[in-house]
């Protein structure tokens, strides 16, 4: 497939990224994003059914530890580097509307 | 400037002190870093404090360690507590990790003094170091050229006499083309071998630390002290960190080595001479040369290019201005959210995870990261065959010597195709390191690339060490 890149599909990437991009680096990104996507469509041409898909160079399985309590981040430092800190919690603006 | 060998020798025997080592070190990042731009901070007091209880310890005769008092610069995407770490990236401004990269704990038990942080392209991302907020890191050999990237601050600190080691991370060849760029060794070692842990995540399956160094053994040297198990990242291999230094004379008798025309093909003429001239050496110090043709090699960079920035687009996502960094104050979180990332992150970066959101968005998953995944199946076969044929692959690091700044930074395709020979060793987790061998254009140096299967360190650095040797006599 090698459907080229319109400049509505990387608008509606980048909200998706929580991005917004202005109208001319819309239209850049449009351009070099579609680029790079024409340059991969030397895999689509593959005939790759039946192959095995590899995410990881081991195939790693489950790694587990013992379920054994061990020392944590302190959460003073840690707080401490947040933007916005509360009670021992990162503060956020508000998510909802008012309480009714 | 010593080796680091040298280096941690005398500090150890007390014939130098670390305090002096460092002292040279932190006159020479003074003379120069204002130019460079290596250096992103320099914690100056801590390598004092470091360097100074370093030197008490060796007064009380304790063993401090193989790299006693040795100065060690770390790329500024690796965590240590309460150092600025920015990944060059605005959004990670004013951040100080509350703790340490696996790698700072090991070199710090090793002895080592971190003097700073070095430059990088955004979050990894690049092959110049042009792509850094905080501007680009200048070669040492030629300033008007790039030092390669994305670790071009760590390669350059070397190159510049500033520390005699670094540590670099390669998702693409982000270790072995600044190595090339820069006249360094510089090793992308065996996925797993290195601990991840504290390495601010790029692309998570193909990231790995490794060491830069002006010569062989001092890069085997610190490879040694970084790798081994460790129970803080899940990818890290079970066994201890392998012998290396007692190997790198080896040698390459009765090796077999095969020349790859994909690794070489592109290449500039000078480049081509190089890695010619090398096999020839290799042949004269007893291996067998054999040409091999892997053509799935040339799928790698399109395969990479969906890969790396499908990892990135989802390791991406936890800097939202909530927890660490940068926040831009809106309304609401969502807004808040938004503003955050579009203020903090460089185009370069954008660019990168619309692609990987793009290549993972419902509709397209198959056709590109899909299909990506599946070349990458095929990547590990074909280099699998290859070592039945030959012990050790050998081609170009790169397909040009240091380029100029601004040459390609327009052309996010021309950029990425500086990567085209280091890429798929990132692909199947397996080892490969750049050596300096001969000189191109306006004598600039020209990185050979020796390439190995899984844990081929020990093979990769004596292969190396014939090469080094076959240059120190010309």
């Amino acid at each position: 497939m090698t459907s080229p890149l319109r400049r509505d599909d990387v608008a509606h990437v980048a909200k998706l990224a929580r991005l917004s991009l202005s109208e001319e680096e819309l239209d850049l990104f449009t351009f070099q994003l579609g680029e790079v996507l024409e340059h991969a469509a030397d895999l689509n041409s593959l005939n790759l059914d039946g192959v095995v898909a590899t995410a990881h160079p081991f195939g790693l399985i489950n790694v587990v530890r013992d379920d054994v309590v061990t020392p944590s981040l302190n959460r003073d430092q840690v707080l401490a580097m947040a933007p916005d800190a509360e009670d021992g919690r990162f503060a956020v603006p508000r998510i909802m509307g008012e309480a009714p | 400037m010593r080796t680091a060998q040298e280096i941690a020798r005398s500090v150890q025997s007390g014939t130098t002190s670390a305090i002096s080592e460092l002292t040279t070190a932190l006159r020479a990042i003074r003379e120069r870093n204002d130019d460079l731009n290596v250096f992103l901070h320099v914690d100056e007091e801590g390598a004092i404090e470091a360097a100074t209880r370093l030197d008490e310890r060796v007064g009380r005769g304790e063993n401090v360690g193989p790299l006693a008092g040795v100065p060690i610069a770390l790329k500024d995407n690796l965590c240590q507590t309460g150092i600025p770490t920015t990944c060059s990236s605005r959004i990670l401004e004013g951040w100080r990790p509350p703790y340490n990269a696996t790698v700072v704990d090991r070199v710090l038990a090793a002895g080592a003094v971190p003097v700073g942080k070095t430059n990088l392209d955004e979050f990894a991302m690049g092959s110049s170091t042009e792509n850094s907020a905080y501007g680009p890191t200048k070669n040492p050999l030629d300033p008007s050229r790039v030092p390669g990237g994305s670790s071009g601050g760590s390669a350059a600190a070397v190159a510049a006499n500033m520390t005699p080691i670094s540590l670099g991370s390669d998702t693409g060849g982000s270790i072995r083309q600044p190595a090339a760029l820069c006249g360094l060794i510089g090793m992308k070692p065996t996925y797993g071998l290195v601990s991840r842990y504290g390495l601010i995540a790029f692309a998570s399956s193909l990231d790995q630390i490794g060491p830069f160094a002006r010569n062989v053994t001092d890069a085997a040297m610190l490879l040694e002290v970084i790798a081994g198990h460790d129970p803080m990242d899940s990818t890290s291999l079970p066994e201890p960190s392998p012998s290396l230094v007692a190997h790198v004379n080896d040698g390459v008798v009765g090796k077999r080595v095969a020349l790859v025309r994909e690794l070489l093909e592109g290449s500039d003429d000078d480049v081509v001479a190089s890695v010619n001239q090398a096999v020839e050496v290799l042949r004269d110090a007893g291996a067998t040369i054999v040409e091999l043709s892997i053509p799935e090699l040339k799928l790698g960079l399109s395969a990479y290019y969906l890969i790396a920035p499908a990892e990135a687009s989802s390791n991406l996502a936890r800097y939202d201005g909530v927890r660490y960094g940068l926040r831009v104050d809106a309304d609401d979180v969502a807004a808040m959210n938004e503003a955050t990332r579009t203020a903090g992150f460089g185009a370069e970066v954008k660019r990168r995870i619309i692609v990987g959101t793009y290549a993972l968005s419902a509709g397209y998953y198959d056709a590109y990261y899909g299909q990506a995944l599946k070349v990458r199946t095929q990547m590990i076969a074909a280099f699998h065959r290859a070592y039945q044929q030959a012990d050790l692959l050998i081609g170009a690091t790169s397909p040009s010597v240091a380029f100029k700044f601004g040459t390609k930074t327009n052309d996010p395709m021309a950029m990425y195709l500086n990567d085209v020979f280091t890429i798929p060793t990132n692909l199947a987790g397996e080892a490969a390191v750049s050596v300096p061998f001969g000189t191109g254009e306006v004598g600039l140096p020209v990185g050979v690339q020796l390439l190995g299967p899984g844990r081929s360190e020990a093979q990769l650095f004596a292969a190396a060490r014939v090469l080094e040797i076959a240059e120190e006599r010309s």
